[in-house]
């Protein structure tokens, strides 16, 4: 008796359709699997490409070790390679772009989100990110033609006028170098850094403003209050930008000048990761050239990853933390 | 204080209208119907876009073909099956991707599909721009699912339909329009990029419509008329960045109007 029903009772078999989904339904299995499938690839794809970097820039780690990374001397006819001149290049460029954008995203995010009223934002949000669509190689353009000329006839000489004495504003001015690369990211940037400090603005819960004007808070006081709370969000939203100013190569390389030196001026030439790999790669015959300029690209990869990766950590705490707070309430 | 932010909308906009504007002035010029069709020439004798036109409509419709089927596939399973730590790994994967450097994308497609085959092709660049357009048309295809509402996909399961009925027939049409939206904005960023081009379509003088062949594209040729020391290619590269702008902007503009509605 016992044994017949034991028998009954044996688990329905367990195939591939049922690994892949609960339903055991065909249509359902196969849907599932192929969607995997693409889901796997993405991740197969971003393995890829750390693998397909690393072992291509092999030949020049073997070579120059960590040395790659301290040595300043970039001299593709003496197998001499050096990175140093553009990490300093890419880290200064960048930083002139946050300086400047920064502070005129957050304006921008502000008046978008706490002061404008509703069709007057709209319209705005829409230009600003079609300050987003522009190709980089228009901005290049842009630059060569119309910024560095400005520049060099408006800016730079009273720049150097009144702040020739700091070694930042000091030798030839020619419009093309570091501060033009950097004016030209600046613009890059502010529509995506504007971007997401809008949305983290805007999951801040509007109790927060209530709470700060029902004790009297003045306006601005209020959009203090605001900031603070979405503190995390902006350091990411800055971090984003950084990252994408780091990585930008089209607009940069045709205006930084493109010389493999270290200056402290501003107006002198220089040259990014990115902007060598563009300009050189297509050059580079011997097998070693060749290795150390994909060895700047698995920098730049490896270093933009790692950027992007904690700003999204930051964004993502921010909009959810503060969503999550919202429906609650 | 609001003086000052909306000074900083006002800068931001300013230069959007400056650029724009100066691109529109120094493009009309040289814009006519033989710029449009023709090859270019050496310099002095005119000579046109034509094949970069040409060539970027191809290198666009390859990548679309690869990126778009693929990016959506991610998208949906990201929605539909993304909530576990897989799902988890997969959209941090795709949101770090869509910052890592198109130039690098660039450099992988050189090591894998360039290397192998010996020779620049436009089968390189596509696959390039497709690897860009990916992660973006997966989080945008995921967002627009979500905003399916939940009684949809209730009600088509309730009535017995399995989960891949569901998905392909209930909510995949609901959500189809934000779908296209977001690969329409996909396609208008990819048409810009130059730099994954430069060692993978590498560019071209000529016609060429041969998938194991240097291909020419718009921004390429717009780069090397840029940086070279003629003037007539300079004047050229303006209107070529008209055209391109053009096609971008309108791009941007029909998707807003389409969308208006939804946001």
């Amino acid at each position: 008796m016992d044994q017949t029903i034991a028998e009954h009772r044996s688990p329905p078999t367990v195939n591939w359709k049922h690994l892949l989904a609960p339903t055991g339904n065909t249509g359902d299995a196969v849907f599932r699997g192929l969607l995997f499938a693409a889901a796997l690839l993405m991740v197969l794809i971003a393995g890829a490409m750390i693998v397909a970097l690393a072992v291509k820039s092999m030949p020049s780690i073997r070579q120059f070790g960590f040395h790659f990374l301290t040595s300043s001397e970039w001299n593709p006819v003496k197998s001499e390679f050096g990175a140093l001149p553009f990490i300093y290049g890419t880290i200064v460029s960048s930083l002139i772009a946050l300086v400047i954008s920064v502070p005129l995203s957050l304006g921008i995010a502000i008046f978008l989100v706490e002061q404008a009223p509703r069709q007057v934002a709209r319209p705005v949000t829409f230009l600003i990110e079609l300050l987003a669509a522009i190709p980089s190689v228009v901005y290049g353009l842009w630059g060569i033609f119309v910024l560095a000329p400005f520049l060099r006839v408006h800016v730079e000489p009273s720049l150097q006028h009144w702040f020739g004495w700091l070694p930042l504003f000091k030798g030839p001015i020619t419009g093309i170098g570091l501060l033009t690369g950097g004016i030209i990211l600046a613009i890059m940037v502010t529509p995506i850094i504007s971007a997401v400090v809008r949305d983290v603005l805007a999951a801040v819960p509007g109790s927060q403003r209530e709470a700060a004007l029902a004790l009297g808070a003045t306006k601005w006081e209020t959009t203090r209050v605001v900031l603070v709370n979405g503190a995390p969000g902006i350091a990411g939203a800055v971090i984003l930008g950084l990252g994408r100013a780091i990585g930008e190569t089209m607009a940069v390389t045709m205006v930084i000048g493109n010389r493999a030196h270290i200056s402290a001026s501003l107006f002198d030439s220089s040259y990014t990761i990115a902007s060598a790999i563009a300009n050189e790669f297509t050059e580079a015959t011997q097998d070693l050239y060749l290795s150390a300029l994909v060895e700047l690209g698995l920098i730049l990869f490896l270093v933009t990853f790692i950027v992007n990766a904690i700003a999204r950590v930051l964004v993502w705490n921010v909009t959810r933390k503060m969503s999550g707070v919202s429906s609650a309430v | 204080m609001t003086t000052l932010t909306a000074l900083c909308t006002l800068v931001a906009v300013g230069i959007l209208l400056i650029i724009l504007i100066y691109i529109a002035l120094q493009g009309i010029g040289s814009l006519s119907f033989r710029f449009l069709v023709d090859s270019p020439r050496p310099v002095g004798e005119g000579g046109g876009i034509g094949n970069a036109i040409s060539g970027t409509l191809v290198l666009l419709g390859l990548s679309a073909a690869i990126g778009l089927p693929f990016g959506i596939a991610v998208g949906i399973y990201l929605s539909e099956f993304g909530s576990g730590k897989f799902g988890s790994l997969v959209r941090f994967l795709t949101d770090t991707l869509t910052g890592i450097p198109s130039i690098v994308t660039g450099v992988f497609v050189y090591t894998i599909v360039v290397v192998p085959l010996k020779h620049f092709s436009a089968l390189a660049g596509g696959i390039a721009l497709a690897l860009i357009m990916v992660p973006i048309v997966a989080r945008t295809t995921e967002e627009m699912i979500k905003l399916v509402p939940h009684s949809l996909r209730e009600g088509a399961l309730a009535l017995g339909a399995p989960q891949w009925r569901t998905t392909l027939g209930v909510v995949i049409p609901a959500a189809a329009s934000g779908i296209a939206t977001g690969a329409m904005l996909a396609i208008a960023r990819i048409s810009g990029e130059t730099a994954p081009l430069l060692f993978t379509a590498f560019g071209s003088r000529f016609f060429s419509y041969y998938l194991d062949q240097p291909i020419a594209s718009l921004t390429v040729q717009i780069y090397n008329y840029a940086i070279s020391p003629y003037d007539e290619w300079h004047a050229q590269a303006w209107a070529a960045t008209l055209v391109l702008m053009t096609m971008i902007l309108s791009i941007n503009i029909v998707v807003r109007f389409f969308t208006r509605k939804r946001f």
